[in-house]
């Protein structure tokens, strides 16, 4: 799909707001034409400041920002045709639904007729034909996002760029617009760079994440490759639930390594981001790779004493105190072989140790 | 069952409607009694006195009082002829009582605001009337002077009947009813009040430009820059709030004199010749400054606190949908202002048009206002019921751009906090 590998490429970019700490560095980004990618990452990572850059409200401290080959740091926004959804939706409130999605083309000096022709595609997108005359304020909170991502969309840029859109809506609503987004994305093929803190969103949605941390991009891959191969601890912890233990490794070969918990016992792990014995490390384990009372063979097989149960309806969530870690966390999905998971028991947990990541210590 | 289903009770069989006011009484007697000191105090500080001011305006029950037996008589008179004998018996005694309290000559005077030539046939009828013998008082008062037997004159009289006049009014507008009882304008050269509406008016639309075209880019300023120099700016836009009017007044009338600071920096920097320093006070100009500067903040507070609720978002928006600056300005941010400018506009038309101390002090003859007029009567002439008839005129001339405003842009579109 791709012809362009890098339509958007951030190459070696800084910011600093204060001249004494840097929000965003040596940022390098490069993103395909016609992807979607997310930038993840709690607030204060930097990747509104990214967004913001791309979008030309702020400028880089150093470094260039390409968009289609060219530099594009000395090019003011409304000069630069990209779209973009804003946090709040920054509908006008003064406009009309037509006025706002007809903002873009009047300003490019399109004729009445094709205006009218846009406005009505662009709303049907978004299924909200019919509401021509509303003002935004006589929408809801759904229906205004619609808009905002129609008006976004109305003047056919090549890049959307969207800030935590669905931040303000409710679970349900977010979860059906995610998906709508996606479809959109999908049918009509344009670049969008979205911004988010919600994992699942980001999950769902992109082609890849950047996951952001402290001004840097801590990886960049697939929602899965995320998920199941997290780089290092900040990534293991940021996405998903994660079961980890600290230990240093004792015996290290190709792909296995023994690691001896500050407790004193030793599991197996697969070696990530240590090299050699005696590195400390993180053991990354994911809470439904961890099964109970299972027969089948794994090469790590302990004893743990259930402390707490957590029913969720199609599982259950059960929290032990194995191997002096407390917080240890099982998935035990609901079917009528789960016995005795009761309050107190001890039962045997295992996993396998490609599935448990040895990674950098915290 | 129709009666029930429309009548809903509550549980314990009251019926729900009579239960939700009893419930809610305690809250409206408790919230009546808190605007209650407010409302007292505006009953006895404004509406009283506007009311007693719309009283003083339009009364004229001095001549009315003074001849009660001559108006009575005149009711049937329809004043094409010379009135019967009965009115003349009416004035006569009328009139005898005036010289008996010796208050004649309060008549006189009025008489002859209506007529001219009424105080000297007056007078001589209270000479003459010492000699009147009982009866048949048309020909002896007629007798005393011809112009008695002009009909004008009884008309004249006529005229003051009612105890209620609009002729403050009409001198407020330079109008008088003239003898005939026609609405005419005085003489062009005694048009004084006319000038002073229409420089009111002026100077309170071009300070309100003034104020709006300066405060604008403050409150925006205010509006966006960071916290800790948006607070700093508050102040020095505050400031003058804190300094009283006098002073602030009595400054600029240092800095704007001839020998003032500003002409000296004029002359210092060689803009202007020693011997020809603009006059820069005692007219309007020195009105437009003092009065600019001092409802200022008026305009950027109420701008300010719409601008501070406009997301910035907003305009960033407008701009990566393509508008340039001024366009994103222009179609996006100023719309979202308008509550504000016309809070702002109105505030400060309606304080300067009634605006006193400023004009007084720095205007000169040039650049006083209609207050200094409504003052001047209060103050100097003693014609309380012409400066009240002023007063009220301007009150109307303010709720009318009230109203024109409230027709225009809609009065639920301004935001004042």
């Amino acid at each position: 799909m791709p012809n362009n590998l890098d339509f958007v490429k951030f190459d070696k970019v800084d910011k600093s707001y204060d001249g004494k700490v840097l929000v965003v560095k040596d940022l390098n980004l490069d993103i395909a034409e016609g992807e979607f990618i997310t930038m993840l990452g709690p607030s204060g990572s930097g990747k509104t400041t990214c967004l913001m850059m791309l979008a030309g409200f702020e400028t880089p401290t150093n470094g260039e920002i390409y968009l289609d080959k060219n530099p594009i740091s000395n090019i003011p926004p409304h000069k630069r045709g990209i779209g973009m959804v804003f946090q709040n939706y920054a509908l006008f409130p003064h406009m009309t639904v037509y006025e706002n999605l007809a903002f873009p083309l009047k300003v490019r000096k399109f004729q009445k007729d094709e205006i009218d022709k846009k406005v009505d595609k662009a709303l049907s997108m978004v299924s909200l034909s019919g509401f021509e005359h509303r003002m935004p304020g006589q929408l809801s909170g759904g229906q205004q996002q619609r808009v905002a991502v129609a008006r976004s969309l109305v003047f056919d840029p090549q890049l959307v760029l969207m800030d935590e859109p669905l931040g303000a809506l409710d679970k349900n609503l977010r979860e059906s617009m995610q998906y709508e987004i996606k479809h959109i994305h999908e049918s009509i093929g344009v670049t969008v760079v979205y911004v988010t803190h919600d994992q699942s969103e980001a999950l769902t949605m992109s082609n890849r994440i950047a996951v952001f941390n402290d001004g840097k991009v801590q990886q960049l891959s697939s929602p899965d490759k995320l998920y199941e191969e997290p780089v290092n601890s900040f990534v293991a912890e940021f996405i998903g639930e994660n079961n980890t233990f600290a230990g240093q490794i004792t015996d290290m070969s190709k792909d296995k390594c023994k690691v001896k918990l500050n407790e004193g016992s030793e599991i197996i792990a697969n070696p990530i981001s240590v090299k050699t014995n005696g590195d400390k490390t993180t053991v990354s384990l994911r809470p439904e790779r961890a099964l109970i009372n299972t027969k089948e063979k794994m090469d790590n097989n302990f004893k743990g004493k259930i402390e707490e149960v957590i029913y969720h309806g199609d599982h259950t969530r059960v929290r032990l105190d194995l191997l002096g870690n407390k917080e240890f966390i099982l998935k035990v999905p609901n079917s009528s072989a789960n016995m005795d998971i009761k309050m107190g028991n001890q039962i045997n947990v295992s996993w396998n140790s490609h599935d448990a990541r040895a990674l950098d210590p915290k | 069952m129709s009666a029930e289903t429309k009548q809903i009770l509550t549980t314990d069989g009251i019926p729900l409607e009579v239960s939700l006011k009893k419930a809610e009484r305690k809250n409206k007697i408790k919230a009546f009694l808190l605007v209650a000191p407010l409302l007292l105090f505006l009953l006895i500080t404004y509406i009283f006195p506007i009311g007693d001011m719309l009283m003083r305006s339009v009364d004229d029950k001095m001549v009315t009082q003074m001849l009660p037996k001559t108006f009575k008589s005149m009711e049937t008179w329809d004043g094409k002829e010379l009135p019967p004998e009965e009115v003349f018996e009416a004035f006569y005694l009328d009139y005898k009582k005036l010289i008996e309290d010796k208050t004649f000559g309060k008549l006189s005077t009025q008489l002859n605001y209506t007529k001219n030539g009424f105080k000297s046939i007056l007078k001589k009828l209270q000479r003459k009337m010492k000699k009147f013998e009982e009866g048949n008082y048309k020909e002896q008062i007629t007798a005393v002077h011809p112009r008695w037997e002009n009909v004008e004159y009884w008309r004249a009289i006529k005229r003051r009947a009612p105890a209620y006049t609009s002729a403050k009014y009409l001198k407020g507008m330079d109008m008088y009813v003239d003898e005939e009882g026609k609405i005419v304008s005085v003489e062009e050269d005694r048009r004084v009040h006319r000038i002073l509406w229409l420089r009111t008016l002026e100077v309170a639309f071009f300070v309100t430009l003034l104020c709006f075209l300066m405060a604008y880019p403050i409150a925006h300023l205010l509006a966006t820059l960071p916290m800790k120099y948006s607070n700093l700016l508050m102040i020095c836009v505050l400031l003058p709030f804190w300094t009283s009017l006098l002073v602030r007044t009595a400054s600029w009338m240092i800095l704007l004199q001839q020998q003032g600071v500003v002409n000296d920096f004029f002359v210092m920097t060689g803009l202007v010749p020693d011997d020809a320093r603009p006059e820069m006070m005692y007219n309007k100009t020195g009105t437009y400054v003092a009065m600019t500067q001092i409802l200022l903040p008026f305009m950027v507070l109420p701008l300010y606190s719409v601008m501070k609720t406009i997301s910035p978002s907003l305009m960033r928006a407008g701009k990566s949908l393509g508008g340039t600056p001024f366009i994103a300005f222009w179609k996006v941010y100023f719309p979202l202002t308008i509550p504000g400018i016309g809070a702002g506009c109105l505030l400060v038309f309606i304080l300067a048009i009634g605006y006193y101390i400023t004009p007084a002090l720095v205007g000169g003859a040039s650049g006083t206002l209609i207050s200094n007029q409504i003052a001047f009567h209060m103050k100097s002439t003693l014609d309380w019921s012409f400066a009240s008839a002023m007063g009220l005129m301007l009150l109307a001339g303010v709720l009318a751009i009230y109203w024109v405003y409230n027709k225009l842009v809609g009065v639920d579109n301004i935001k004042l906090g």
